[in-house]
């Protein structure tokens, strides 16, 4: 059967059996095996989500009555259920919380979503984030002990839904799964599921960071800098989906953060060439962003947009107020003074941002950069 | 999360607290730290902390390109040089705190007498190889 068809009945089918009577932890697992099942079926069947109810409310039985034996004691469970409410909407809605749950280490967070939410295999998560697939299943077992205790019915802070969601779009690795696409998919999926204009604001900062995959890196993987990027390579209807979005949302007026930052986004994607990026209103957005959280990163992102829409001196007066610690300062630092006209500095800044870069492409690109400073002729 | 290697040298690492050689200990003493390092190891996998985990030999060779249709140059070992790795561990862990506190205790493995070795152990971040996006 289609696997990623199989993979939207997930969250639906193990609320099924949580109305049914079976707790998440053994529901997850039963709907994992008749999965694994159904992705080996040979021929498609008429109703699939009743095929996956079917076979997964099976192996829960099969699994709680090989567990009753060992206890040598009677499970409620042995009975069929009664036809009962079968299904609610709200049952997936609640998925999305209790995975996400503030109990949970945000890896395990991450790694329960993709698995009950997402209705990823263990081993495709495993591979996603280059860990052994034992070690994976432990992390997930793990996080289903850690949410035993947690009531089903009560909703949580959907803040907490959206970092997941958000780490899962942003730290996607490797594998036969896009997980910056499935992130998008799961968005998409609780968007349409509540009227918050936070969700709806990540789902815009997704689709338009997104829709410019494409051109961000070459195909033997070097980083293209967005002023650089061949901006006929973005995905404008993913752009314009983004842009739809994101008006709809801060029509309504409750700023947050990803909505900002989803409008810098937009504005970046808006423009026809990086000259005509409209950094003033850029600025002002990161003035929104550093209220709304505070968060340095944050800062320092302002600290370079001050310096396109100002100035280099401008830009480098900013980051002059910032904690020169700070992940990519000294990046940055190297950015503006070669705007400032130091490609001497820039270079020496460029080479020790390098030494300090968190991933390889971030390091070979400033490692290049340094390199085209330091090969100018000599004046 | 992110990934750290835990890095056990054979030399170039300071001197440990309880510094004797391993050729000195009793087996009981030998048995007892093998089992440390299995169970330390397991426990890992146990919280989904676990990667990967791997002894290497003291004696290798250095080997470098010789030109085009030539066959490698084979030198060494080197008795001169200074850093020698005996192994290591790779953890993928929420946050470099986690990473200095199983390294620490990694480095409690009991040695001679029973006590614990209080190794030096080297502990480096992995590059990511994906980059997060800034605008």
């Amino acid at each position: 059967m289609n696997e990623s068809l199989l993979r939207e009945l997930v969250p639906a089918v193990i609320g099924v059996l949580v109305r049914r009577g079976a707790d998440f932890a053994a529901a997850e697992d039963a709907v994992q095996d008749a999965l694994v099942e159904a992705v080996r079926a040979p021929q498609e069947v008429r109703d699939p989500k009743g095929w996956l109810i079917t076979v997964a409310w099976r192996k829960f039985l099969d699994a709680a009555r090989a567990e009753t034996s060992r206890r040598d004691r009677e499970l409620r469970a042995e009975s069929e259920p009664e036809p009962g409410p079968a299904e609610s909407a709200d049952d997936t809605l609640r998925l999305y919380f209790l995975c996400a749950h503030p109990s949970l280490t945000p890896s395990s967070a991450v790694a329960l979503t993709l698995r009950a939410v997402g209705g990823l295999t263990t081993r495709q998560i495993a591979q996603a984030y280059l860990v052994p697939e034992s070690t994976m299943a432990q992390r997930i077992s793990r996080a289903k002990r850690t949410v035993a205790g947690v009531r089903f019915t009560r909703p949580g802070d959907v803040a907490t839904v959206l970092r997941v969601l958000y780490l899962v779009f942003n730290e996607g690795y490797s594998g036969d799964v896009d997980l910056a696409a499935e992130a998008i998919r799961l968005t998409r999926q609780l968007a349409a599921m509540t009227k918050d204009e936070e969700v709806a604001g990540l789902l815009a900062l997704m689709l338009l960071h997104h829709a410019r995959r494409p051109a961000r890196t070459t195909p033997d993987g070097r980083l293209v800098p967005l002023a650089e990027q061949d901006r006929g390579r973005w995905d404008t209807r993913m752009i314009a989906e983004g842009v739809d979005i994101l008006q709809a949302a801060l029509a309504r007026d409750r700023l947050g953060e990803f909505q900002a930052q989803a409008a810098i986004a937009a504005l970046h994607a808006d423009a026809p060439t990086a000259a005509e990026t409209d950094w003033v209103q850029i600025v002002e957005w990161y003035d929104e962003l550093v209220r709304l959280t505070g968060n340095p990163v944050a800062r320092l992102n302002r600290a370079v947009a001050v310096g396109e829409a100002d100035g280099a001196r401008a830009g480098l007066a900013a980051l002059a107020e910032l904690d020169p610690g700070l992940p990519r300062h000294t990046a940055a630092a190297a950015y503006l003074h070669e705007r400032a006209g130091d490609p001497a500095t820039a270079a020496r800044l460029y080479a020790e941002a390098a030494r300090k870069a968190p991933s390889l492409p971030e390091r070979d690109h400033l490692t290049r950069q340094a390199a085209r400073l330091n090969a100018r002729p000599r004046e | 999360m992110a990934k750290y290697l835990l890095l056990k040298h054979y030399r170039g690492a300071p001197a440990p607290v309880n510094d004797v050689s391993m050729d000195q200990w009793t087996p009981e003493e030998v048995a007892a730290h093998v089992r440390y390092m299995a169970d330390f190891a397991a426990r890992l996998e146990g919280t989904g902390e676990f990667v990967d985990s791997q002894g290497i030999a003291p004696e290798g060779a250095f080997v470098r390109y010789d030109g085009e249709g030539r066959p490698p140059v084979v030198d060494g070992p080197f008795a001169e040089t200074k850093d020698l790795i005996a192994g290591w561990m790779v953890i993928d862990v929420e946050s470099r705190e986690r990473a200095y506190e199983l390294a620490a205790e990694l480095s409690a493995a009991p040695g001679a007498g029973g006590r614990p070795i209080h190794e030096w152990l080297e502990v480096r971040p992995f590059l990511t190889i994906h980059s997060t996006v800034f605008d």
